[in-house]
């Protein structure tokens, strides 16, 4: 191969993304030596839209900014309004709502064992994993009615309660679960051809971790020893006994160690939770609609890491400001930064390896304008006129 | 009658529709095994238990848009999905279905149905080459390192039991163990079958050596820019190289289809059916490999490994054994 370089470039399309985002690698051969990334094909104007919706439906609203971890993003809000509101709420709905959030974490976790299996050709364990996120996701639907956005949070507690035969039935999902995680963890570490893959490869070293500001499960397997659970302990967490997982492989095969062994821990914090389930309401009977002025920061730790949300009211029934960051912006500048030095086909597993979700990121979209082709960018106004001629002459439709 | 039996030999047995109906067999029951180790069901509704799947999925292909990118050499592009398919189908014609000399057999036509089964991986190198895109480009270029990876180990380990037979002929090759009577060199010769079937799963780029065509890293790799018609007869092509392939590998390593017309037929049927489930259980049990690799891997393990068998074989044909 010649020393020159070429430009490779992945997205907004393509298969290993299972949403849009861009990169561009400079690749020599098969090697990489340069990468960048853009985001922004995903703006939804979330953000926005919360500061013309009431504190009730901006909880449902944000529940859908992320298909995977729709309670952390609930959860984080309504913590922050609680805040606000100087609410206290009952311990038995701080427990249930710690229930669910485990549970999202177990299915996120496996959801991501899957993928990144799969980004590497490895599709039996992929195909087995999933089955067994399954489970997990049954039992999301028999507490909450929903596999997906699970609704269960209100402001000032949770809003579905669970019952004995709920209980004995997570307890057996759990104690199942355990066994196979076991073995995936076997699996994972052992299967000669998964580790070759993904050994020394995507290595972030820890401090430059910590100099990029990585969180969640990434920043742990670089041996970055921060956990929002264990440090600013929010819901039930504080009354918990666990273990924050790191590993100090620096790679992927740190990220997978870290990923299937946290599984574990969830499992067993489930069963604690269970066993120790307060008596008593599962939230506040009656809530302010209005908030007083003031702000709150609300963190916590998401499946991916550590999601932060920022709330502004002034006195009325709606929030002046919400804004969220979402653990994958923060880690996406130190996944792109551990490709360069790779393969060409170590981009799917390293990208990967942070879990990204781009819906959960995107928050502004940027048109630069492109003095070549010259893009144009066109108002509100100009659009709608441009539409009302399109139609009055194409179709011969008047407004 | 001169003229159409060597028609009927190559369009329907062992030619096009006997290879077209036998290939989409074993694909069906590689996806079905494939399926059901991974905890799935896999096709179903197309024909008894899905049977009609694979029949389906390439005749869905034909009537698909067929698009040849702006930039891409017509002529090559399209010439290269037919190439790559004759080269197998004519290869598939030397298999010796039964005790009886194959229409075409002669002395040496070993070597001719190995250059014929490498011929697919040049091809698919030039079509990627010729659709000028990167993912081709990247794929292309891997298939030809790939090549560099498995052919030798791949012709050594084919070699082995030629050495056994003293004969160049497929035909002699496959009959040797009855017509010798030396039965026990099919167990002597496992070492080669074990490298045969792993390069060929090499050959055929499925997992763990599916790097060409690694769908989340190059989308399709070399096929990344075909559609339609052309996508079809690389489908095809990919099917019957697998029959041929294993095929080959049966006929070398496990004693052959003798027995007449019917059993032979059906041994046929049996042994590649068993090199095919190999191959799958191949697929199911590993992750893909790196370029790297794979590189590192065969010439590491699988050429020394086809290497010791040749040296054994040889001593013991030298001791006067076989």
């Amino acid at each position: 191969m010649e020393e020159s370089t070429f430009n490779l470039p992945i997205g907004p399309q393509h298969p290993f993304l299972k949403e849009p985002a861009k990169f561009d690698f400079e690749i020599r051969g098969e090697e990489i030596v340069g990468a960048r990334m853009n985001i922004g094909y995903n703006h939804r104007g979330i953000e926005k839209a919360c500061e013309a919706r009431n504190y009730y439906q901006c909880m449902y609203l944000l529940e859908r900014v992320c298909g995977i971890c729709s309670h952390s993003h609930t959860t984080a809000f309504v913590q922050g309004v609680e805040e606000i509101m100087k609410l206290e709420v009952p311990r038995r709905g701080l427990y249930l709502r710690t229930i669910v959030c485990e549970l999202e974490r177990l299915h996120s976790h496996l959801l991501w064992l899957g993928v990144a299996a799969h980004e590497v050709g490895f599709d039996s364990l992929f195909m087995l994993v999933w089955r067994d996120r399954e489970a997990v996701m049954d039992i999301l639907e028999r507490i909450s009615g929903n596999r997906v956005n699970y609704a269960i949070n209100t402001i000032g507690g949770v809003r579905r309660d669970i019952n004995e035969e709920q209980r004995k039935k997570i307890l057996d999902a759990m104690g199942v679960l355990k066994k196979r995680l076991e073995h995936y963890a076997k699996i994972g570490t052992n299967e000669p051809s998964f580790v070759a893959r993904i050994r020394g490869v995507g290595t972030l070293p820890a401090k430059r971790a910590a100099e990029m500001c990585a969180v969640g499960p990434f920043a742990r397997a670089s041996m970055v020893d921060t956990d929002v659970r264990r440090d600013d302990p929010y819901a039930a967490y504080g009354e918990l006994d666990f273990k924050v997982i790191t590993y100090d492989s620096c790679d992927i095969y740190g990220r997978v160690i870290v990923r299937v062994l946290e599984m574990i821990e969830s499992c067993k914090m489930i069963e604690q939770l269970l066993a120790n389930l307060p008596e008593g309401d599962i939230a506040l009977p009656k809530v302010p609609r209005k908030a007083p002025a003031g702000v709150a920061l609300s963190r916590y730790e998401a499946p991916r890491g550590e999601d932060v949300h920022f709330i502004r009211s002034n006195g009325s029934d709606k929030p002046e400001r919400v804004r969220v960051r979402a653990p994958t912006l923060a880690n996406l500048e130190a996944a792109t930064e551990s490709v360069v030095g790779a393969f060409v086909a170590d981009i799917p597993i390293a990208i990967a390896s942070i879990d990204p979700c781009f819906s959960c990121t995107d928050r502004m979209a940027i048109v630069l304008r492109d003095p070549k082709n010259g893009t144009r960018v066109a108002t509100w106004e100009e659009l709608r006129r441009y539409g009302v001629e399109w139609y009055g002459k194409n179709k011969g439709i008047r407004f | 009658m001169e003229v159409i039996k060597p028609l009927l030999y190559i369009l329907v047995f062992p030619g096009f529709a006997f290879q077209f109906v036998f290939s989409t067999y074993l694909e069906w029951m590689d996806r079905k095994f494939y399926a059901r180790m991974q905890n799935r069901r896999g096709p179903l509704y197309t024909g008894y238990n899905g049977i009609l799947q694979p029949v389906a999925d390439i005749f869905k292909l034909f009537f698909k848009e067929d698009i040849v990118p702006a930039g891409a050499d017509r002529f090559m592009f399209s010439l290269m999905p037919i190439l790559g398919l004759a080269a197998v189908i004519t290869a598939g014609l030397y298999i010796p279905v039964w005790f009886f000399t194959p229409y075409n057999s002669f002395e040496g036509d070993l070597i001719v149905v190995l250059y014929l089964l490498s011929v697919p991986s040049l091809v698919l190198f030039l079509a990627g080459w010729f659709s000028v895109s990167p993912f081709s480009l990247i794929g292309a270029t891997r298939v030809l390192t790939q090549l560099f990876a498995y052919e030798v180990p791949f012709f050594l380990a084919l070699l082995t039991p030629a050495v056994v037979a003293g004969s160049w002929q497929i035909r002699t090759i496959a009959t040797f163990p009855w017509t010798s009577g030396a039965w026990w060199a099919i167990p002597i010769q496992v070492l080669a079958f074990m490298v045969a079937l792993l390069t060929l799963q090499a050959k055929l780029e499925r997992v763990p050596f599916d790097i060409p065509e690694a769908e989340t890293e190059v989308v399709g790799g070399p096929l990344t820019e075909y559609s339609g018609k052309k996508l079809a007869m690389f489908r095809m092509q990919k099917d019957i190289l697998m029959l041929v392939g294993s095929a080959f590998i049966a006929a070398l390593f496990m004693g052959g289809f003798p027995g007449g017309i019917w059993l032979g037929g059906l041994q046929v049927v049996i042994k590649t059916a068993i090199v095919v489930l190999l191959l799958s259980v191949v697929r199911a049990a590993f992750a893909r490999i790196r370029i790297d690799q794979i590189i590192s891997f065969s010439w590491k393990y699988l050429a020394p490994a086809s290497l010791i068998q040749l040296l054994v074989v040889l001593i013991l044909k030298g001791n006067g054994v076989f």
